[in-house]
């Protein structure tokens, strides 16, 4: 399964596609199951950075954990969550508030 | 130190106007993200993992009181509430809003700073010895050349497309603190026979994926030839390096593909154009420039030996760190103070908002308000009486930053890695967390002595680990974080590029390879004097192989 991300132009801030809109949390994403589904949300990640909303826009890998879509890489884990090392900071911290 | 003349205040105001022009034109949509991209990195905008990161300039490390507090003014209205100092003397954000960047580049214009040039296929900030101007052991101050290459090299319309970066370090001592030999150019000021100023040129040192030790291609040039003779250096560069991959484009694959001697011969031809022309330095601005650096007046202040002698019996925990953190000055009277900002399980290189602000106060009060970030992360106060050692202490003490282990082996080099970097493939800082706790007891660290240990979480190596006495590279194998350890590499006058040791060791399993090489160091070595790098140097990695291996080639 894919979800599309990428981070918002104006804050650099990591965005996931969810719902018709970009979220700041991973846990709604959209989730593409097939081929046709990975292009539609490919389509939306190319409008969404031609129109100066995202940069750096990736459909990346994701599973679904308890009702709740999470990123399969370490890396895009930590993307969604903020630094390991500082559980007060990024999305992490803003789930904890 | 320096100031900024008329001239440099106009060029980073009328930049930071620029750059301004420029946010604005990109947040309405007016220009692409494709266009915007290498503006944005001329002025130090990245984008990471988690938001753009800031990274500012810190020419040759040099610091006063006001610029470290703007920093911590910064850290608090437009980010998070601290920084990081890095391995190239500088300091990166790491969560700024682009659209407050033109904010924050006025903000720090306002007291000469800026980000121009901290990246970008340019020549990047020119790094220098952090004792500079206080050490003992320099025959002048490297500074001075410094500042004359940062503005010659500042938007230097030649040389602002290279084929890739270009990183220039410069030491006035014979023990190299600013790691030279891992530079594009690195230059090390000392005298001829005739007592005269110049430089050893070295040139196509780097690390990342292909570690290279910089070749002297000139044992001496005269200090006037210095803008003559690097500009024929880049010209060689820019006309011979390889624009056609990215990873073989710095100069040192241009060394290392041509061979030292053709090198040579191209840059000595080239400079042949260039030496009797109008970059040839006159002697009175090279002693105009050097007039900015004049060190402070340091007062005779002979109280400070039995001051430091009664404060040493007084208390232990400054005792240690006497020994540990402050080094000889070249007045007797007077010492130069690391600041380590490596305190155990703490995020090397980090400093809080609050630090900041409180090291800029101790630095106006102490230490003539001169400050240094090292490329080992750390802080230094490069002139401080003896006599004031222990209120310098105590107040670093109050802020948590008296940890005394300047050179030992909780004093780890560490890139952000995979917890920020968009380019990294494992974690490091947790990794050096875990390290540090390991190695908490200061009296273990002692023990065993000088240990650089250095950690990347990508083989772009910005963590120095090819260099540590112990390096480690973190990567991803098979979606997992694994830690590839190195022996045997040092970044001083003697500078050598580690050996890995063997196979890679899982995020569990990485502190116990440590301590396994640590406890195999002390087994060997002939006497506690023995560093671990020349214990190393002298046994080679055998032993070190059998204690991390040999329990699985018997398995196998």
């Amino acid at each position: 399964m894919k979800i599309l991300t990428a981070n918002r132009l104006t804050d650099g801030i990591a965005v996931w596609y969810a719902d018709g809109g970009w979220a700041e949390t991973v846990g709604q994403a959209d989730l593409a199951h097939d081929k046709a589904a990975e292009d539609r949300l490919e389509a939306i990640g190319a409008k969404a950075y031609a129109d100066n909303e995202v940069v750096d826009v990736n459909l990346i890998d994701a599973e679904v954990v308890d009702g709740v879509v999470e990123p399969v890489r370490l890396r895009e884990k930590i993307r969604a969550a903020g630094p390991t090392i500082r559980g007060d900071l990024g999305k992490q911290a803003e789930r904890a508030a | 130190m320096y100031r900024y003349d008329e001239f440099d205040h106009d060029f980073v105001q009328a930049r930071v106007a620029e750059f301004s022009d420029q946010v604005q034109r990109r947040l309405s949509g007016e220009i692409t993200e494709d266009q915007f991209r290498p503006l944005r990195l001329m002025n130090g905008v990245y984008l990471q993992l988690h938001a753009y990161m800031l990274r500012i300039a810190v020419p040759y490390g040099t610091l006063n009181g006001k610029q470290l507090r703007m920093l911590g003014h910064i850290a608090r209205k437009y980010d998070k509430g601290y920084g990081h100092f890095t391995t190239r003397q500088n300091i990166q954000f790491n969560w700024p809003a682009l659209s407050d960047i033109p904010a924050i580049l006025a903000d720090l214009a306002s007291v000469e700073m800026h980000a121009i040039q901290t990246s970008g296929n340019c020549i990047r900030n020119v790094t220098a010895d952090h004792f500079a101007g206080a050490a003992a052991d320099e025959v002048a101050d490297p500074r001075p050349y410094a500042e004359i290459l940062r503005q010659w090299s500042s938007v230097h319309p030649e040389f602002s497309f290279l084929p890739r970066k270009f990183k220039i370090a410069v030491t006035g001592a014979e023990r190299d603190r600013a790691a030279i030999q891992t530079h594009d150019i690195g230059l090390h000021l000392k005298k001829n026979a005739a007592g005269e100023l110049g430089f050893a040129v070295y040139v196509g040192g780097g690390q990342g994926r292909t570690p290279m030790v910089a070749r002297k291609i000139r044992d001496f040039l005269p200090e006037a030839d210095l803008l003559s003779y690097c500009t024929a250096i880049l010209r060689v560069y820019n006309l011979y390096g390889r624009r056609d991959n990215k990873y073989k484009a710095r100069i040192k694959i241009l060394v290392h593909e041509t061979g030292v001697e053709e090198i040579t011969r191209q840059v000595e031809a080239e400079w042949q154009e260039l030496k009797d022309a109008e970059l040839k330095l006159p002697d009175a601005d090279i002693r105009a420039i050097e007039a900015y650096f004049a060190p402070p007046a340091l007062a005779d202040r002979p109280e400070g030996d039995q001051a430091v002698k009664l404060a040493r019996l007084d208390s232990k925990g400054f005792s240690e760190w006497l020994d540990q953190n402050v080094v000889t000055h070249r007045h007797p009277d007077y010492a130069a103070v690391t600041i380590s900002l490596k305190g155990i399980g703490e995020v090397p290189g980090d400093a809080s908002d609050s630090q900041m602000e409180a090291v800029a106060d101790i630095a106006e009060k102490y230490a003539f308000d001169e400050l240094r970030v090292s490329h080992e992360q750390n802080l230094i106060l490069p002139h401080v009486a003896r006599a004031d050692l222990k209120a310098v202490y105590d107040a670093l003490v109050d802020i948590g930053l008296a940890t005394a282990n300047s050179n030992l082996i909780s004093d780890i080099i560490s890139c952000p890695g995979l917890d920020y970097c968009a380019l990294a493939t494992a974690r490091s800082i947790p990794i050096a967390q875990e390290i540090s706790q390991r190695f908490a007891s200061l009296e273990r660290q002692r023990e065993i002595g000088e240990l650089k240990l250095k950690i990347s979480g990508c083989i772009n190596a910005c963590g120095h680990h090819h260099v540590g006495h112990i390096g480690i590279l973190g990567v991803e194998k098979k979606g997992s974080e694994l830690y590839q350890v190195t022996l045997g590499g040092s970044a001083d006058e003697n500078t050598s590029v580690g050996e890995i040791i063997g196979r890679g060791f899982s995020s569990e399993e990485i502190t116990d390879a440590i301590e396994q090489i640590v406890e195999t160091y002390l087994g060997l070595r002939l006497n506690p004097q023995e560093k671990f790098i020349d214990a190393y140097r002298r046994v080679g990695p055998a032993p070190f192989k059998e204690a991390l291996y040999a329990g699985e080639t018997k398995a196998a």
